[in-house]
């Protein structure tokens, strides 16, 4: 198992966010979080590499206890990947150095190395022609795509989305699962917050239902979209296809 | 009346100038450096740094809510009653950069806290340090944003370094002063030395400017706003 999370509790004054979230991840599954906004879904990736500190619970990469108070969370954080609803590219630094500033001060590579590394990232997002150009620069999708690489950069053990489409006008959204989608082929181990229930449908090795903080159900996408066993799932989908179209 | 201008003074007020550009431009980069660390005491002092965040709120309180005046004659006057002795050119010097240091850290405050807080979490997720986050990601961009305040301070403290010619400093004012009580000629004395300060703060006001377009990151705005 890559990554567990065990009994996860987060309450935001009296609001009680995660009420008790388990799930776990294998090597090179690709497992993506549905549900209505505000059910904490956002709440938990963050939790996993503690830009969140959870109230309760606990969480493993490999084995080492992300959770325990004398984990080196900076190193934690290195091997986990987080792509960001809103991109958050370093606005004042150019898509290579965005690319090249965690290699050079985390992984602590020579500018040579850090270099060469991105620029083969920034190819594998199709963007090595923009290594040059600033955020400002680049469409919304060209920044989630050079975020993609900066993630992909440290070679990490796995790699959270947050939502990644959701800020991207409609006509860029499909240059972002491509990436994403070519990812989760390759083998990269991902868990995707997100509303484009295509891409969940399609890549997906498991789909997990959450609601108000707790997870309703977890499946196959073929099963959880064909037969949901709770009614509730039945009820979002519902929804949600209403809202954005069945296949895509 | 008229009129009476005199070539001799000017190698006296160009001593003066010289002063003065140097009273000012030290202490706005001793005062530049006291205030980041004040700023960003202020702005990441918490837990274990939470002492330093309070002495750091103390400091700017106690120098910006207190005359600059007030603070030059207290490092001339009033420490050597207990036994420290400066020169007056460096208890002027020590007053402005200390006074000057507690406006900065709060303009440098305002502009650290006006970074985006996702860049923060971006650099944090990446595995940098707070610090590391702090140094590569989040001042780079505050030091941009700050430079049109930071251009105010400089050309207040330009005017402002003029007090320290009242513990006997000959900066520019203080030449002036002696000049015209030699020569009895305040009027002409001072529009000369009016004009000094004019032309000065003018090709400071250019150099800023000039700084602010060359570290404008291209596609953002001037100050490096979207």
């Amino acid at each position: 198992m890559l990554l567990r999370v065990e009994d996860l509790y987060k309450r935001y004054g009296k609001e009680d966010v995660l009420k008790g979230v388990s799930f776990s991840l294998d090597k090179g599954e690709t497992k993506v979080i549905i549900g209505p906004s505000g059910t904490g879904k956002s709440t938990l990736l963050r939790c996993i590499n503690r830009l969140t500190e959870p109230d309760r619970g606990r969480i493993w990469l490999e084995d080492t206890e992300i959770t325990s108070p004398k984990v080196n969370i900076n190193r934690i954080r290195s091997q986990i990947g987080f792509v960001f609803q809103d991109f958050n590219l370093f606005t004042h630094l150019t898509a290579l150095d965005n690319v090249r500033l965690g290699l050079i001060r985390v992984k602590g590579m020579s500018k040579k190395e850090a270099t060469e590394r991105a620029m083969a990232e920034l190819a594998r997002v199709g963007l090595a022609d923009k290594a040059r150009a600033y955020p400002a620069e680049l469409s919304g999708g060209q920044q989630q795509r050079v975020s993609i690489a900066r993630a992909l950069a440290m070679d990490p053990k796995l790699i959270l989305f947050d939502e990644p489409t959701s800020a991207l006008d409609p006509e860029l959204i499909g240059e972002v699962l491509a990436v994403m989608e070519g990812l989760a082929r390759s083998g990269m181990t991902m868990l995707v917050v997100t509303h484009e229930m295509g891409f969940a449908r399609t890549v997906a090795d498991e789909i997990i239902f959450m609601e108000r903080g707790v997870i309703v159900e977890q499946g196959p996408p073929e099963q959880l979209f064909r037969s949901p066993k709770h009614p509730r799932t039945a009820e979002f989908l519902r929804r949600i296809t209403d809202l954005y179209g069945g296949e895509q | 009346m008229s009129l009476v201008f005199s070539w001799d003074w000017l190698p006296r007020l160009s001593q003066g100038l010289l002063l003065t550009v140097q009273l000012t431009l030290l202490s706005m980069a001793f005062g530049g450096f006291l205030g980041l660390v004040l700023a960003v005491l202020r702005v990441y002092g918490r837990g274990p740094l939470y002492p330093a965040y309070l002495l750091a709120s103390a400091y700017i309180h106690v120098f910006r809510g207190t005359p600059l005046l007030v603070q030059v004659m207290t490092f001339y006057y009033a420490l050597p009653t207990v036994g420290v002795r400066f020169s007056p050119v460096v208890a002027g010097l020590l007053a402005l950069t200390l006074n000057t240091a507690a406006y900065q850290a709060e303009y440098f405050r305002g502009a650290i806290q006006s970074v985006r807080i996702g860049q923060m979490q971006a650099a944090l997720a990446l595995g940098l340090s707070r610090l590391q986050a702090v140094r590569y990601v989040v001042l780079p961009q505050a030091l941009r944003l700050v430079i049109p305040p930071w251009s105010n301070e400089l050309i207040y403290m330009v005017k402002g370094s003029a007090v320290v010619y009242l513990i006997g400093v000959l900066e520019l004012m203080g030449q002036a002063k002696n000049i015209a009580a030699r020569t009895f000629r305040n009027f002409e004395v001072y529009i000369v030395v009016a004009l000094f300060y004019l032309a000065l703060i003018l090709v400071l006001s250019l150099g800023l400017r000039w700084v602010e377009r060359r570290m404008r990151v291209p596609g953002l705005g001037v100050s490096g706003r979207t």
